[in-house]
């Protein structure tokens, strides 16, 4: 029995955080499975990490500028740019709208 | 033909005209049309360029007077990507039926470097979609076959790259190793593969998975030829931020190597095959002269855990921009296990979560730092296990997610703090499948890891060998 259960609710809420679509069938499955998966990455909590600064990445690299220029070998032309899909208009993508007036 | 393992074989051959780069790509090209239904090694085929790129070779060395090499250092060279680098013109599916039909605009600087050095693209390999698994099964193409034995997997997630070398449809590979990708396949391909430092060699146009523990590695039959391979594809390409250019640092001739061996890696869960063959390495190395420390890592146990928090938080973030809108279908088409470590990654950074799972990673990765930087104060470089097993049958993992996880336990340390693993072939367990052993070394010591590797390959004598 695992101790951090994933709920279905919270399977449903990680997926609409996640702007995915699951059936049934996958909520429960995948209840079971991230509980079991959650509860093994809960051991953490045991290692003592009071005044430890975290780790984001391992370059230690701040800041890499550039002068700000145009660099003419790395520009896709907008056909290219475009050519992943059909639905395009006056040189440009076409998404849903997002925002209403009501 | 024959079918030389080397570059230099290849190259030789080529030079001394024993036979033509023409008969060559030929030559792969049938082993491919032998074997490819049968183990799901190649999604997509470029014959006409590798022909094209063939007869360009033939041509240049038909001119004696040129000293190609040091221009071309892989003319000749027959290599395959796997499916999450982008090639022009190309379909690039990263494994999932998200993109069955993207066919990217531009090429990844690891691929343009490979070509430009005169390397001969055969084709894109299968892998796990979205480089997600360990071995080979969760691509939306059909498992590929362990080519040593097709019963069992060929590692993943860059299982076609292994499979591709293995089986002799082209004498390199690219991959990528966020956790172990490109380790784990290696050793259960018996070949060498090498994981970088991480910002040693560009990922520019390489679909990203974890962007803060990716890296493009190679696969290959010798270290010599990963070593080739290595300078040609690291420095800066003004495309990637973390890239680092670095000297070549090497032993001094009479320097004594530390090897460490860390008394976390060995005992429970450990197969007896693999330990005893780790045992055996060690030995001839004390043989070769070396100096076996042994060291403490304290918190490998909980390697697994900080990587299944990270790399999904970054997956969730990296695998937003799929919303089929701009290429590609739409986020319906995402398999089984990309949703899984979507939404996995969802909750560790959700409100509530953060800071018991993401930021508490973060530290316990701090942690990890800490225990390699300490232990490489005193030693050159650590011997440790691959994989846990040797190749393990196909379907065996497959219905328990954590069990997979769990295979990636030797692997994921190195994507953590951000150093270089060396995955280096060592023969065959009693089932004859491949085993090996991996060397880990500090930041940017690649070529001390080659050496390394090399002082043992030629101690037990190493020869290349192939599956099919």
């Amino acid at each position: 029995m695992s101790k951090s259960k994933l709920t279905k609710s919270d399977v449903l809420h990680v997926a609409k955080l996640s702007n995915l679509k699951l059936t049934d069938e996958e909520v429960s499955r995948y209840s079971d499975q991230l509980s079991k998966i959650v509860d093994y990455i809960s051991e953490l909590s045991n290692v003592d990490t009071t005044g430890i600064k975290p780790v984001y990445q391992t370059t230690g690299l701040i800041n890499v500028l550039r002068e700000d220029e145009v660099n003419t070998t790395n520009i896709l032309p907008t056909n290219a740019a475009l050519s992943g899909t059909d639905n395009t208009k006056n040189d440009l993508f076409v998404v849903k709208k997002i925002l209403t007036n009501n | 033909m024959n079918i030389p393992l080397t570059i230099k074989e290849t190259q030789d051959g080529l030079k001394s005209k024993k036979f033509s780069a023409v008969e060559l790509v030929d030559a792969y090209f049938s082993q491919i049309k032998k074997y490819n239904d049968e183990y799901n090694i190649f999604l997509t085929l470029t014959e006409d360029s590798a022909y094209k790129k063939a007869k360009e070779a033939d041509k240049i060395l038909s001119n004696k007077d040129i000293e190609i090499l040091s221009e071309k250092p892989l003319i000749g060279v027959t290599a395959s990507y796997k499916d999450i680098f982008l090639t022009k013109g190309v379909r690039t599916t990263a494994g999932s039926n998200i993109l069955n039909n993207f066919i990217p605009p531009y090429s990844a600087t690891s691929v343009l470097k490979m070509e430009n050095a005169g390397a001969i693209t055969i084709g894109k390999a299968n892998c796990d979609a979205f480089a997600h698994g360990a071995s080979g099964e969760n691509s939306d193409y059909k498992a590929t076959l362990n080519p040593w034995n097709k019963s069992y997997v060929p590692g993943g997630s860059s299982s076609g790259s292994a499979a591709s070398v293995s089986a002799n449809m082209s004498l390199v590979s690219l991959g990528s190793d966020t956790g172990g990708s490109v380790r784990q396949p290696a050793s259960f391909c018996n070949l060498v593969g090498l994981k970088p430092t991480y910002g040693a060699i560009s990922r520019y146009g390489v679909i990203a998975m974890s962007s803060s523990l990716d890296t493009v590695g190679t696969f290959a039959h010798t270290i010599d030829d990963i070593e080739i391979i290595f300078d040609v594809l690291r420095g800066q390409d003004g495309f990637d931020g973390n890239v680092i250019d670095f000297e070549k640092k090497s032993f001094d001739k009479n320097s004594k190597i530390k090897l460490g061996v860390a008394k976390e890696y060995f005992g429970k869960g450990l197969d007896s095959e693999v330990e005893g063959k780790i045992e055996e390495a060690i030995k001839i190395y004390e043989r070769l002269g070396v100096e076996i420390v042994e060291v403490s890592l304290p918190h490998t146990k909980y390697g697994v855990s900080v990587y299944y928090i990270i790399q999904p938080a970054e997956v969730s973030s990296n695998l937003g921009r799929f919303d089929g809108i701009r290429y590609g279908n739409d986020r319906s088409f995402f398999g089984d296990e990309a949703k899984r470590r979507i939404m996995l990654g969802s909750y560790v950074l959700s409100a509530g979560y953060y800071d018991a799972y993401y930021e508490k990673a973060l530290k316990v990765r701090t942690k990890m730092v800490e225990d390699f930087n300490r232990v490489f104060s005193h030693v050159d470089a650590i011997i440790s296990p691959v994989s846990p097993s040797t190749p393990f049958k196909l379907g065996e993992n497959a219905s328990n997610p954590l069990k997979m996880y769990l295979e990636d336990v030797y692997t994921t340390t190195a994507n953590i703090v951000g150093i270089p693993g060396l995955s280096v072939p060592f023969g065959f367990s009693k089932n004859e499948l491949p085993i090996g052993f991996q060397l880990l070394g500090p930041r940017f010591s690649e070529h001390r890891l080659f050496e390394i590797g090399r002082m043992f390959h030629k101690e037990i004598n190493y020869k290349p060998r192939v599956a099919l």
